[in-house]
């Protein structure tokens, strides 16, 4: 890190010349580093945090794919680390496999393909595509991410509680998760759950308010809303639809605690627990299903979106070609983004709610695939007649698109009311929901940090480590959800310890699958530390990179290697053209940035880009109105 | 048989590892020079051929893994509606898969053709507004066509249950499901209450609704073949939820909230037995939703008889009144002579087993 530092002191200096008053004074290594208000560092942060998380959520996996695939397996081994939840005969605790399918989806889903993608990315590449000096609020900034740091603290240490975390699925339905006496993880295990999604709520809520502000205030002149790269426009949806969802989450979890700690009866009636009565009445568990899917659902947005605006702008770069269908892009995120907020109960089919609804949901659901459609097609005909290379974030781009067509598919099936009678809840389900959201997105997730990893350390990662990288994992993400379809299809329900109640032996039928599984789940968990290894590593050792090493358009390319605070040294560049000016035919070079005026290159321009030279001036004239909201 | 898809993998995966350290080999040897401007390197044709060689064992192991877990899929609905669904179902999935093929094909297929070659260029396409168009309304109409056609036979499903119906009452605690009839006398089923629950009426069936009286309990469900049944479905302390998957059946059961489904079985047990040629088999109703240490273990055993056997086993019940005759003082007075009618002549012993649902763990 001591090379990145004297080299960022060394731009520093440099940028005094240009006179911006808020490098003058020096930050001390705590301001620096940790409390740091650098969209940059906060990024990093965030990253970190993120892979940490990752590799912890997946061994949690691995715990209970070991239950599920080698059910008669001795675990004594596993009992230095997990002590009393490997019972006497050397089997996972009952409990605890619950407990480890609950922390796995929470895990993943809110620390880390939220705070982990949106955090990381959304804060590393608005001010630096758009063309910001900083977030709108660098302080709101860093507070998210100590919340953020916060919320994960407390989660974790829910995990050495005697009685265990949180248990009851990562949806915590009351009342298992409102009565501590249905089960032991619905104890203090569920209050610090609740804690700590409390606080991820508002790291979130911090965050997604100040990527939409600085989003709109902060672009650079020239840099209209329609020149905007897609990944931009990915995380502004995203965070407009987390801004617009999370405080239901919030109102859900609060009147879970309500009813857990000061005996309201919000989502609790006529309930008779273990020899007692309870004096609860009129509360429907049902109220807390829509609030929470009315997160939820957009919550499966919020972790794919910006995968896939990285994604657009990945496949765009490495084709060599523009982004096919640029508005048709934008628009079809801008459908997501709506009919996000009008699917949710999709999820609540059977849940006893009046079948009309059902009727509502299913019909809006299935509106929501088309969008879904055009993204995909588009992708696929940006590789067509492109100039292909596969750099490894090309590689993971290639395989988002494969698995977001794969998973997204059966969403069709599941999102019909009629169809998900049978499929509900069972590892169908699990199938879908991990290749299109959870594998798709950590692949965006993948591709995002091979991509800008040179931009964010100054180093290259290696290549060859990141092919291998992709391969094994995505043979192996392959390997492992899709044959889980043909056991959702016999009908085996998720979150089961094991299969021994089905009816006609069902637990002999797919042993070898399960087994197969869970060593395909290995492997893929194991071949992440190729990752870890070769990011880690690079940090330190990696090849220096070149200012723009992957030949892109887009504005952060302009910036030095080493981006100091601030990220421009001199004046933050202006511009002229859209971001996807790649293999323009009477163009010398095969990349156009954002940053070159028409009026330096009559030979590649279109007419209608002729006559926007004219107004080159008046976007250059904005420079000193720019500089004024950065010196106020 | 899944061993071979072990094997297949292990191919796979050597196969990857092949390409890769081929290319590895090649970009060390060139990594001096390699700084032209470009961030190509000599792995691009090798990964290149690694899509087509995915996308060629993947139709292979997609195809051959489909087939070989054929057999261990739910055998043919033995109910009414579950045959529509499972139609309904595999024509979906003919579509979607077809669809996943043909993306993924052209996916891969464009990855390897356009694969950068030196001279090459890449040609300046951003837009085409007739086929964005195209492929915006072909989806449009196959989503019409499947909500059309789902959305018929949700509404048919879902309708009311015919007057005649067999009317079941099922409750879900953790960790077990109790069964209640409506007797062999009204066919309806008496009030319940939770607050009347007690170590011998587990349901707190409400003795003074005079529809309680012939109401029975059992330990296994019993459904009378091509007959519709309503299951009224509640649950006690939390969410668990109906699910039986021969039956294609599955509703929620919420505390505070009861919820219904009624269908037609259309398959006995012993027919069902028959064509599996397994004389053990039994229908199962499980537990769908997550609700404790035991819900992977809590189940009931299910058999659909023919409709003689059906009410043969039916007459041979007795009322929960008749098992335990103590409750008569629950009974209000102006009933207690209808009441009577249930209580055995020669006090039974109270038999409070009865009650008690299959209970695991």
């Amino acid at each position: 890190m001591s090379t990145t530092h004297s080299t960022v002191e060394e731009i520093h200096s440099h940028g005094h010349d240009h006179d911006h008053d808020h490098d003058h004074h020096e930050l001390g290594f705590i301001r620096k580093y940790i409390f740091s208000e650098d969209h940059k560092v906060i990024a990093k942060q965030y990253l970190i945090t993120g892979i940490l998380w990752a590799f912890f959520g997946g061994a949690l996996s691995i715990l209970f794919r070991l239950q599920l695939g080698f059910p008669d397996m001795n675990l004594e081994w596993l009992k230095p680390i997990l002590g009393g939840w490997i019972d006497e005969s050397g089997k996972l605790d009952k409990e605890f496999y619950l407990a480890l399918v609950t922390m796995h989806g929470t895990i993943m889903v809110f620390f880390v393909l939220t705070a982990g993608l949106s955090g990381t990315f959304s804060n590393f590449l608005i001010p630096l595509q758009i063309g910001a000096r900083d977030m709108a609020s660098g302080f709101i900034n860093m507070l998210s991410y100590w919340f953020f740091f916060l919320s994960s603290a407390i989660m974790f240490c829910s995990l050495f509680l005697e009685t265990g975390p949180a248990s009851g699925g990562w949806v915590v339905y009351p009342p298992l998760s409102a009565l501590p006496q249905s089960m032991p993880g619905s104890g203090l295990g569920l209050t610090m759950w609740l804690i700590a999604m409390a606080l991820f709520i508002v790291s979130s809520l911090m965050g997604g308010i100040n990527y939409i502000c600085t989003v709109i205030n902060l672009r650079t002149r020239g840099m209209y809303f329609s020149r905007m790269p897609l990944t931009i426009w990915a995380f502004f949806f995203t965070a407009v639809l987390g801004l617009l969802s999370f405080p239901v989450l919030l109102s859900a979890a609060l009147l879970l605690i309500f009813d857990r700690s000061f005996g309201t009866s919000f989502y609790l009636s006529e309930i008779y627990i273990q020899g007692q009565a309870l004096p609860n009445m009129g509360g429907s568990p049902i109220l807390y299903q829509h609030l929470f899917w009315f997160l939820g659902h957009p919550e499966v947005y919020i972790v794919l979106l910006p995968a896939l605006g990285m994604t657009s702008e990945i496949i765009a770069t490495n084709s060599r070609k523009p982004i096919f269908g640029y508005r048709a892009m934008i628009g079809s995120m801008m459908g997501i983004t709506v009919l996000a907020f009008i699917v949710w109960a999709h999820h609540m089919f059977v849940t006893g709610m009046n079948p009309f609804l059902g009727s509502v949901f299913m019909f809006l659901t299935l509106i929501i695939a088309v969008p879904s459609a055009v993204k995909a097609f588009n992708y696929i005909t940006t590789l067509w007649k492109g100039n292909i290379i596969f750099t490894p974030a090309m590689l993971f781009s290639i395989g988002l698109v494969s698995l977001f067509i794969s998973g997204g598919v059966t969403g069709i099936i599941l999102g019909n009311s009629a169809l998900d009678i049978n499929l509900h809840d069972t590892y169908f389900v699990v199938a879908h929901f991990h290749l299109v959201m959870g594998a798709a997105s950590f692949f965006g997730l993948l591709a995002g940090v091979y991509h800008w990893f040179p931009k964010m350390f100054g180093r290259e990662m290696n290549k060859t480590l990141g092919y291998i990288h992709f391969w094994l994992s995505f043979v192996g993400v392959y390997a492992v959800f899709f044959p889980m379809h043909y056991i959702g299809i016999a009908g085996f329900p998720r979150r089961y310890y094991s299969f021994t109640a089905l009816g006609n032996n069902a637990e002999a039928a797919f042993t070898d699958l399960n087994a197969f599984i869970s060593i395909a789940a290995i492997i893929t968990f194991s071949s992440q530390a190729i990752f870890f290894f070769n990011f880690f590593i690079s940090i330190f050792k990696g090849k220096k990179a070149s200012q723009n090493p992957w030949n892109s358009n887009t504005l952060e390319w302009t910036t030095p290697v080493e981006v100091g605070h601030g990220n421009w040294p001199g004046e933050i560049p202006a511009v002229y053209r859209w971001p996807y000016d790649y293999s323009k035919p009477g163009s010398a070079t095969d990349f156009i940035p954002q940053n070159v005026p028409y009026s330096a290159t009559p030979e590649s321009n279109l007419p209608e880009e002729t006559e926007e030279i004219a107004i080159e001036k008046d976007i250059e004239g904005l420079l000193s109105a720019q500089n004024e909201v950065y010196n106020r | 048989m899944n061993y071979l898809i072990g094997l297949l993998s292990i191919v796979f995966l050597g196969l990857a590892f092949a390409v890769i350290s081929k290319s590895a080999g090649l970009s060390n040897k060139i990594k001096g020079g390699e700084n032209d401007g470009t961030p190509l390197d000599s792995s691009n044709n090798t990964n290149a051929i690694g899509f087509i060689i995915f996308w060629l064992l993947g139709t292979v192991g997609g195809v051959w893994s489909f087939l070989d877990s054929q057999p261990d899929f739910l055998p043919v609905a033995a109910s009414e509606h579950g045959i529509k669904t499972d139609n309904m179902f595999w024509m979906s999935m003919a579509i979607v898969t077809l669809a996943l093929f043909v993306t993924n094909t052209l996916l891969f297929f464009f990855a390897f053709k356009y694969r950068n070659k030196r001279g090459n260029e890449a040609t300046f396409y951003p837009v085409n507004h007739k086929l964005e168009i195209i492929w915006t309304i072909i989806p449009a109409i196959v989503m019409a066509v499947l909500v059309f056609t789902g959305w018929r036979t949700w509404r048919e499903i879902t309708s009311p249950a015919p007057s005649v119906s067999e009317v079941i009452e099922i409750t879900g605690h953790q960790f077990g499901w109790y069964v209640r009839y409506a007797g062999n006398d009204d066919n309806a089923l008496g009030n319940s209450n939770y607050k009347l629950i007690d170590d011998t009426n587990s349901i707190g069936i409400d003795l003074a609704d005079k529809n309680s009286f012939d109401d029975f309990t059992a330990t296994e469900i019993h459904l009378p073949k091509g007959k519709p049944v309503l299951l009224k479905i509640k649950a006690q302390d939390v969410l668990h939820s109906v699910y039986l998957p021969y039956q294609r059946v599955k509703m929620d059961a919420v505390p505070g909230m009861p919820t219904k489904f009624w269908f037609t079985p259309t398959m006995s047990t012993d027919e069902m037995r028959a064509k599996l040629n397994n004389p053990d088999f039994n229908f199962k109703l499980n537990c769908t939703e997550i609700c404790g240490r035991g819900h992977f273990g809590m189940a009931i055993t299910v058999f659909v008889d023919e409709p003689a056997d059906y009410e043969k086993w039916k007459k041979e019940q007795k009322p929960f009144l008749t098992l335990n005759p103590t409750y008569l003082d629950k009974v209000p007075a102006n009933l207690k002579a209808k009441a009577a009618k249930y209580i055995p002549a020669e006090p039974v012993a109270v038999d409070s087993t009865a009650t008690e649902a299959v209970s695991v763990n």
